[in-house]
C-alpha cells in the first residue's frame, strides 16, 4: 500500500508551457480519486508525475513520505501503473494475451501468478473470447479495454487511467465501472481522469477539479456538485450531471447521482 | 444529397461484408446522428460515407452505391472528393499531420493543399480556429496538444476545407463538457450554413441537443430511423447497446418507482 503525495509541486514543459502551479494532493492508499477539469488544465501532467514520467520542476512528489526525487522511473512503475488515454501508445504485442502478460512478467512475477493476473484482467473487460488476436484486429474501443486489462493485471498498489471511458458504449462504460469496482475493492488506490461526470459521480469517493494546473476543488462528489460549488465549476466549464442540476432545481440539496436524486425525491414524495 | 442506397461493404482481406444493405440520405443542412453498441459498424458507415472506403483503404461495396448530388463517389479522385465530403475520425492522433509546426499551419495545409489563395487560406484558418474557441492554440506546437485540444483542431482543419458534408466518427469523445457544447455549437452553426453533418456519437445528451434525425446500426444493419426524440426514447435502444439521454434514463428510473416524471421536464 502506498500514499500518494504532492508537495507543492510545479511543472514547466520545456517549450515554456506552464503546466501544474503549486499542486498540495495527498492521496490515502486504497482511495478512489477522480481528477476532472478543462482539456489542458494539467489533468495527464499530474497523473505523470506519480509514477516519474516527469518530475516535478518546483515541488516534492513523495511515495509513503520518501521523496522520489532520486528513484528510477522503473522502480517507481512496479508502484504506479497508467493506463494511457490513448491505447495505441502502449499496446504493441501481436497477441492480446500477450500485451496483458507483459506488465506482471517484466515486474517478475511467476508464470503462474501472471497467467492468473492476465485471465482475471481479460474476463473483466470481456476480452477472453479474443485473447489469442491481434491487438489491432479488434476496434479503438476495445483496444481501450485492452490497455486498462493490461494495467490492472500488473498488480500494482496504484492505478492511474486516463479518461478509461472515451470511446465506450453502454457495455463498455459497465465493463470499465466493474473494473474500477473491483480495484477498490481490493484495496487498490484508483485514480482516474475524466470528462464524464456521471462516471465520475457514481464511481469515485473523491473529486479533485483541476484549472489552469491547480487545484480548484477537492471532495466528495456532493461536495464537489453541490450548488455552492457551482460558480467555481462554471469557472472551469464543468457542468453538473443532470441530478445533480435537478436536485438543486427541486430542493433536494446536493443529488450528483440518479440514485441520490431518487432517493430524495422519493423521501419527499413519501413524507 | 448525399446517398447510400443499399450499400454493402466488406474490408479487403475480408470475405464478408461489415455493412449490410445500408440505406441513408443527408441534406444539405441537416445534422443526421449514429449511434450503436462499439463495433457496430458507425466507424465502417464512416469511411464508406465519405468516400475514404473503399476509395483509399480498398475493400469493395458489394453491393449498392454512394453519391453526392447523383454522382457515385466510387473511383472519383480523393482530393476531388475532399472537397465534397471531410471526415473526422474518432482519434484525432491519427489525424494530425505531424509535418506542420503550428495549430495555425495544421488547420490552414487542408485550404493550401486546394489551391487557394494566401488570404483566403488564412481567413479560413482564422475562422475555423474561431468557430471552436481556440484561436489562443494557434501558435502551439500540434504534439503539445492534450487528445480533447487535437480533437478541436482536427475539427477546425476539416472546417477550414469547407466541403458540403462532414462525417465526424466520435468528434466529442475526448473533449471536455466545454469542448463538447462548443462542438456542438459549431455543428449547428455549420447546419445553418448549409453543411450536411453525419455524426456517430455514444453522447446521445448531445445528440438529442443537436440532431433532427437518429440512426441506429446493429451489427452492420440499419435497425432504427426517425426523429431524435423518437428514435433516442424508444425502449429498444438499450437492447442495440446505447444508452438513453440522462433525462431520459431518469425520467424512467422515476416511473419504475412510481414517481412523477414530470420532475426532469423542463
Amino acid at each position: 500500500m502506498t500514499r500518494l503525495s504532492l508537495e507543492r509541486v510545479g511543472f514547466v514543459y520545456p517549450d515554456g508551457t506552464r503546466a501544474l502551479e503549486g499542486v498540495d494532493l495527498d492521496v490515502e492508499p486504497g482511495a478512489s480519486v477522480a481528477i476532472i477539469g478543462q482539456n489542458g488544465s494539467g489533468k495527464s501532467t499530474l497523473v505523470r508525475h506519480l509514477n516519474g514520467l516527469l518530475r516535478p520542476t518546483e515541488g516534492r512528489v513523495l511515495h509513503d513520505g520518501l521523496d522520489t526525487a532520486g528513484r528510477r522511473t522503473a522502480a517507481m512503475a512496479s508502484v504506479v501503473g497508467i493506463a494511457f488515454q490513448d491505447p495505441g501508445r502502449q499496446i504493441f504485442a501481436r497477441r492480446i494475451r500477450d500485451e496483458v502478460a507483459f506488465g506482471p512478467r517484466i515486474l517478475g512475477r511467476s508464470p503462474e501468478r501472471v497467467a492468473a493476473s492476465v485471465s482475471e484482467a481479460l474476463e473483466l473487460v470481456g476480452l477472453t473470447d479474443v485473447a489469442d488476436q491481434n491487438p489491432y484486429d479488434i476496434g479503438y474501443s476495445r483496444r481501450k479495454l485492452l490497455a486498462l486489462a493490461s494495467v490492472y493485471a500488473m498488480e500494482t498498489p496504484v492505478v492511474v487511467l486516463d479518461e478509461p471511458t472515451t470511446g465506450q458504449d453502454a457495455r463498455g462504460m459497465r465493463r470499465v465501472g466493474a473494473l474500477v469496482g473491483t480495484l477498490i475493492d481490493a484495496g487498490r488506490t484508483v485514480i482516474a481522469i475524466s470528462h464524464d461526470m456521471r462516471f465520475v459521480a457514481e464511481t469515485f469517493g473523491r473529486i479533485v477539479v483541476m484549472e489552469r494546473g491547480r487545484i480548484a476543488l477537492d471532495g466528495s462528489a456532493a461536495q464537489v456538485f453541490a450548488e455552492d460549488s457551482w460558480p467555481t465549476l462554471a469557472s472551469t466549464f464543468i457542468e453538473p450531471p443532470l441530478p445533480a442540476r435537478l436536485g438543486a432545481r427541486l430542493g433536494l440539496g446536493s443529488t450528483p447521482t440518479d440514485r441520490a436524486f431518487l432517493e430524495a425525491i422519493a423521501a419527499r414524495s413519501g413524507s | 444529397m448525399l446517398r447510400l442506397s443499399g450499400v454493402s461493404y466488406r474490408y479487403p482481406g475480408y470475405a464478408n461484408p461489415v455493412l449490410h444493405d445500408i440505406t441513408l440520405e443527408l441534406a444539405p443542412g441537416e445534422i443526421v446522428g449514429v449511434v450503436g453498441a462499439n463495433e457496430s459498424g458507425k466507424s465502417t458507415l464512416c469511411l464508406v460515407a465519405s468516400g475514404l472506403a473503399p476509395g483509399s483503404i480498398g475493400g469493395q461495396l458489394t453491393s449498392g452505391t454512394v453519391d453526392i448530388d447523383g454522382r457515385p463517389t466510387t473511383g472519383r479522385p480523393l482530393h476531388e472528393l475532399a472537397t465534397e465530403v471531410g471526415i473526422g475520425f474518432q482519434n484525432p492522433a491519427t489525424q494530425l499531420s505531424a509535418v506542420a509546426g503550428s495549430v495555425f499551419e495544421e488547420v490552414a495545409l487542408g485550404p493550401m493543399d486546394l489551391g487557394l489563395p494566401a488570404h483566403e487560406t488564412v481567413a479560413r484558418t482564422k475562422a475555423a480556429l474561431a468557430t471552436l474557441g481556440i484561436e489562443e492554440l494557434a501558435e502551439r506546437a500540434p504534439r503539445r496538444l492534450s487528445g480533447g485540444q487535437g480533437q478541436l483542431v482536427v475539427l477546425a482543419a476539416l472546417l477550414a476545407m469547407r466541403p458540403p458534408y462532414l462525417v465526424l466518427d466520435e468528434p466529442t469523445a475526448q473533449l471536455d463538457p466545454e469542448g463538447t457544447r462548443l462542438v456542438g455549437e459549431a455543428l449547428r452553426r455549420l447546419a445553418e450554413t448549409g453543411t450536411g453533418l453525419l455524426v456517430a456519437e455514444h453522447k446521445t445528451d448531445l445528440l438529442a441537443d443537436v440532431c433532427e434525425r437518429v440512426v441506429v446500426l446493429d451489427r452492420g444493419r440499419l435497425v432504427a430511423e426517425g426523429p431524435t426524440g423518437d428514435v433516442l426514447a424508444d425502449p429498444a435502444l438499450e437492447g442495440y447497446g446505447v444508452e438513453p439521454p440522462s433525462a431520459i434514463r431518469l425520467e424512467r428510473a422515476l416511473i419504475a418507482r412510481g414517481l412523477d416524471p414530470e420532475v426532469v421536464r423542463w
